[in-house]
């Protein structure tokens, strides 16, 4: 991706290899044991998808994910991959980030995992605009626990913890996105994966944090919001006449259409704004793990001890 | 021989704090030995607070009891020390307050007023007060003006050269009045005595002055720390501070993150990613830390934490000290997997954690927990120039493989948690292609892959216990203090090692014979070497800043060794040598009426 903004540090230093960079570089011997129809197999195909359009090794990237059935999305690509904890990807991944920026730092979580548990640092990872890209597989339950209603599930939604329907409201990540000062936010459809990949590669291709909310079936838990009730409703905002995702006040209206018509695509959009390392003074001379190991010399020592004189 | 305390006690907000550490540092200026600490609550403004400086001729570890001078700034700090003074004690204060001479003299203290406002006022402003106490304590005291001084314009050339025109008048004028005014009256004054060393008069290498936590944020500096996360917790504050301050000039990525989870996790992705990282947190955040300590135990990145120690539980005693995280410590998480635990003595040991944590954390490949306290922490004890040496340090990255060694690799899939004998599996960083590889908090097989299989689930837990083994064989045993044939030993761990040792002396002054056992390296448990030093104890109590005795059951855990009694504080306030002599005394005249 020449000239494009967000590219890897190897293509911004010289002519990068990319001779047999195929989805099949990031395929491992692991089968995935997500259920047969799962949303997540889009969501991979889609990830895998986009880092070969950017022509992004698997060496160049690390996937960092939470506790979920899509978390386990690292064990099933051949990648840098690091599965945390539950509700935590976001936290260590703006470590990996800030210690290496010229890795391409992907977040992949669930619902529950970055909505509910994580819900902290899901705001002040917007607010802080690393440049990490954020794809949720928002599902609308929790799947790996067998089904208890999630923070995004639809109020009235029944599940075994919610038997007589969920009361309270979900939360709408796009707006909370929005109020937090993210810089990117789209959602997508792991029904639709060649779109996802659209999106999931221009996410990382925006220099900041890049919130990618993807409306993703769980097709043995969630049996309201499936692959057809989706595909009845969604309508791509980029196939909208007029609709500029960098008009903030369209944005905050679009993100809250909810119900019969669901918006999917880039919603907003703002570049240009600088991503958090680049306010970090230890990474101007680049990533301190590229750096001499060891940077206090005998001199910086001695000029230490002296205040203590 | 030379050894006085000197209070400075005041409202929180009329700088106590900054007198008490101006005073110290002329204290070393002039040549003498100083220990401080500092008393203060939690709230910004109001409340007593109050500073104790420890001068002496000989070497020194603690603060001691009583107190020889009161620099008083309210009329509240005269009633709350009295009790401790000495006989012959001075109290300065200023001439507005009317203290209760009767029983000033019930004490046997003098009081010496001062017309410290007047003075303030009359070079500068009120806000000068604590200038006048300053500048009256050290030439009532016997310290060097020039020492003084010198401190002072240093303390204030950020707010220019008035203020500091200003303050020097205000400290010489009060300086001189004191002497003039009480010399012949003040019994303990240093007047005519010979500090250990001479006079400086400029920043030349000397005996440095220094916090516990500034100590161990330098040894981490100089350890190759490279990442440091923190949610602001006293009384560890301190050390991220620093760190941020120099952020630029030692190349340190600083992140006040928005939570002690976030803080962690943050420094386990750092450490990932192949940064040494730091976590700095009080008991409250570590107990929010947990869960990621585990992750770290499991993924098997190094990461460092800091825990420094206040009162508690909960919310606790915010800004005192305690020692009752221990067993919390060394268990936290659920299930097992290896943990390093150091608990340094001295501010030195301090030091040395900083940078020999990262060595230990990368060599084994596991989270290593520093376990400091509130008196560690924020005391300034006086340390010889080369006790700070660079050439000491050593910076072990374990078994990380390089990008050359990555290059030549040629055998099949890297495999990150390979199965060895020591259980330490070569390290590869992320951002090779050679080593592309997953790490999953899941059980996991050599490869990172997840799996629940019993015989690679037994393979992996061993591997990773194997390591603890591997790492017990370098934690150092207790070092012994005072005499090898004692009657009595007195074995602590921590920052008691300073109080615990200043008591052998005054137990030697009431007769009893009397050593010191601390432990620093606290897990993997140094069995051996323990034990070895306990077949020469003939009897022990254990001395701890906490209630339940944690180190003397801790130590009956993995020796089977008993004490006779557990000397316990868990008032929030430090040991004073005078404190843990009283009741070893206590200990030995029971054991001799039985």
């Amino acid at each position: 991706m020449p000239g494009a903004d967000g590219t890897t540090s190897a293509s911004r230093n010289g002519r990068k290899d990319t001779q047999g960079l195929t989805v099949r570089s990031f395929a491992n011997h692991v089968k995935p044991t997500w259920c047969p129809g799962c949303g997540d197999f889009g969501v991979l195909t889609a990830l895998k998808q986009a880092l070969v359009q950017l022509e992004i090794w698997p060496h160049e990237a690390a996937v960092i994910s939470g506790i979920g059935c899509g978390s386990k999305i690292v064990d099933y690509m051949r990648i840098n991959g690091f599965m945390t904890l539950h509700g935590r990807p976001l936290a260590v991944a703006t470590g990996v980030k800030l210690a290496n920026p010229s890795l391409h730092v992907i977040v992949v979580n669930g619902d529950g995992d970055g909505y509910g548990i994580g819900g902290n640092h899901f705001m002040h990872t917007a607010r802080r605009n690393p440049d990490i890209t954020h794809i949720v597989e928002n599902n609308q339950i929790y799947a790996l626990t067998k089904g208890q209603y999630s923070p995004t599930s639809d109020r009235g939604f029944k599940t075994s913890t919610s038997p007589d329907g969920a009361a309270e409201l979900p939360v709408n990540p796009l707006l909370l996105a929005l109020a937090c000062g993210a810089t990117f936010v789209a959602r997508g459809f792991a029904g639709e994966p060649k779109h996802l990949a659209s999106l999931i590669a221009a996410g990382i291709r925006h220099k900041g944090y890049a919130l990618i909310d993807v409306l993703q079936p769980c097709v043995t838990f969630n049996k309201v919001n499936t692959y057809e009730w989706y595909a009845e409703r969604i309508y791509r905002v980029d196939e909208e006449t007029g609709y500029d995702p960098a008009d903030f006040d369209a944005a905050w209206r679009m993100a809250q259409q909810w119900g019969d018509r669901i918006p999917v695509g880039i919603i907003y959009q703002r570049e240009g704004i600088p991503s958090y390392e680049e306010f970090v003074p230890a990474l101007k001379e680049g990533p301190v793990v590229h750096q001499p190991f060891a940077k206090v010399d005998e001199a910086v020592f001695e000029r230490l001890k002296l205040e203590y004189t | 021989m030379t050894d006085l305390s000197i209070t400075i006690g005041g409202d929180a907000g009329q700088g106590v704090e900054s007198s008490g550490s101006t005073f110290s540092l002329a204290s070393l200026r002039s040549g003498w030995n100083v220990f401080s600490i500092q008393d203060y609550r939690s709230r910004i403004r109001g409340g007593h607070n109050f500073y104790q400086i420890r001068v002496a001729s000989r070497e020194i570890r603690s603060h001691s009891d009583p107190v020889h001078l009161l620099l008083a700034l309210t009329k509240e700090s005269i009633d709350i020390h009295l009790a401790n003074l000495a006989p012959g004690a001075g109290i300065l204060h200023d001439d507005s307050l009317r203290p209760d001479e009767e029983a000033a003299r019930a004490h046997g203290a003098h009081f010496f007023p001062m017309p410290f406002t007047e003075i303030a006022t009359r070079h500068g402003n009120r806000v000068m007060t604590n200038t006048a106490a300053v500048g009256a304590g050290a030439g009532l005291l016997g310290l060097s003006l020039d020492a003084l001084k010198s401190v002072i314009a240093e303390r204030f050339s950020a707010k220019g050269d008035k203020v500091v025109e200003s303050n020097l008048a205000v400290a010489e004028e009060a300086y001189n009045l004191a002497l003039k005014r009480y010399q012949g009256t003040f019994q303990h004054s240093l007047n005519g005595r010979v500090p250990p060393r001479s006079e400086r008069r400029s920043r030349t290498p000397g005996p440095m002055l220094i916090s516990g936590n500034e100590a161990f944020a330098l040894g981490a500096a100089l350890g190759g720390c490279r990442f440091v996360s923190a949610y602001p917790m006293t009384p560890a504050t301190t050390i991220f501070e620093w760190l941020v301050k120099r952020e630029k000039q030692l190349g340190i990525v600083t992140k006040h993150a928005e939570d002690e989870i976030a803080a962690i996790c943050m420094a386990i992705g750092a450490g990932y990613a192949g940064a040494r990282a730091l976590v700095p947190t009080s008991g409250g955040g570590f107990s929010l830390m947990v869960e990621a300590l585990g992750m770290a135990g499991m993924v098997e990145v190094p990461v460092v934490i800091a825990e420094v120690q206040r009162g508690g539980p909960s919310t606790g005693l915010p800004t005192r000290t305690e020692q009752g995280d221990l067993l919390f410590a060394l268990h936290a998480s659920q299930g097992e997997f290896p943990r390093i635990v150091l608990a340094p003595g001295t501010h030195e040991e301090y030091f040395e954690a900083g940078w020999r944590a990262f060595n230990l954390a990368e060599k084994y490949q596991c989270p290593v927990i520093v376990l400091a306290d509130q008196f560690l922490a924020a005391s300034l004890s006086t340390i010889a120039w080369e006790a700070l040496s660079f050439q000491s340090v050593r910076r072990d990255r374990g078994q990380l493989l390089t990008g050359q060694e990555l290059d030549a690799f040629d055998n099949g899939e890297y495999r990150r948690f390979k199965l060895t004998p020591t259980g330490i599996s070569p390290r590869a960083l992320p951002g090779h292609p050679k080593a592309v590889y997953t790490v999953v908090t899941d059980e996991h097989d050599e490869e990172g892959h997840i799996t629940e299989a019993i015989d690679n689930r037994v393979a992996q837990m061993d591997k990773r216990m194997r390591k603890l083994e591997e790492a017990r064989k370098e934690m150092r045993g207790p070092k012994r203090y005072g005499p090898k044939d004692a009657e009595l030993t007195l074995i602590c761990w921590g920052s008691l090692a300073g109080p615990a040792v200043e008591s052998l002396p005054l137990l030697e002054a009431q007769g009893v014979r009397a050593n010191v056992l601390h432990f620093s390296d606290i897990w993997p448990f140094p069995v051996q070497e323990a034990e070895k030093a306990l077949q020469a104890v003939k009897r022990a109590v254990a001395v701890e800043q906490n209630y339940t005795g944690q180190f003397a059951r801790l130590l009956r855990m993995c020796t089977g060794f008993s004490v006779s009694r557990i000397i316990r504080k868990f008032d929030g306030r430090p040991f004073s040598p005078q404190q843990i002599a009283t009741a070893c005394l206590e200990e030995v005249a029971q054991h001799a009426r039985s």
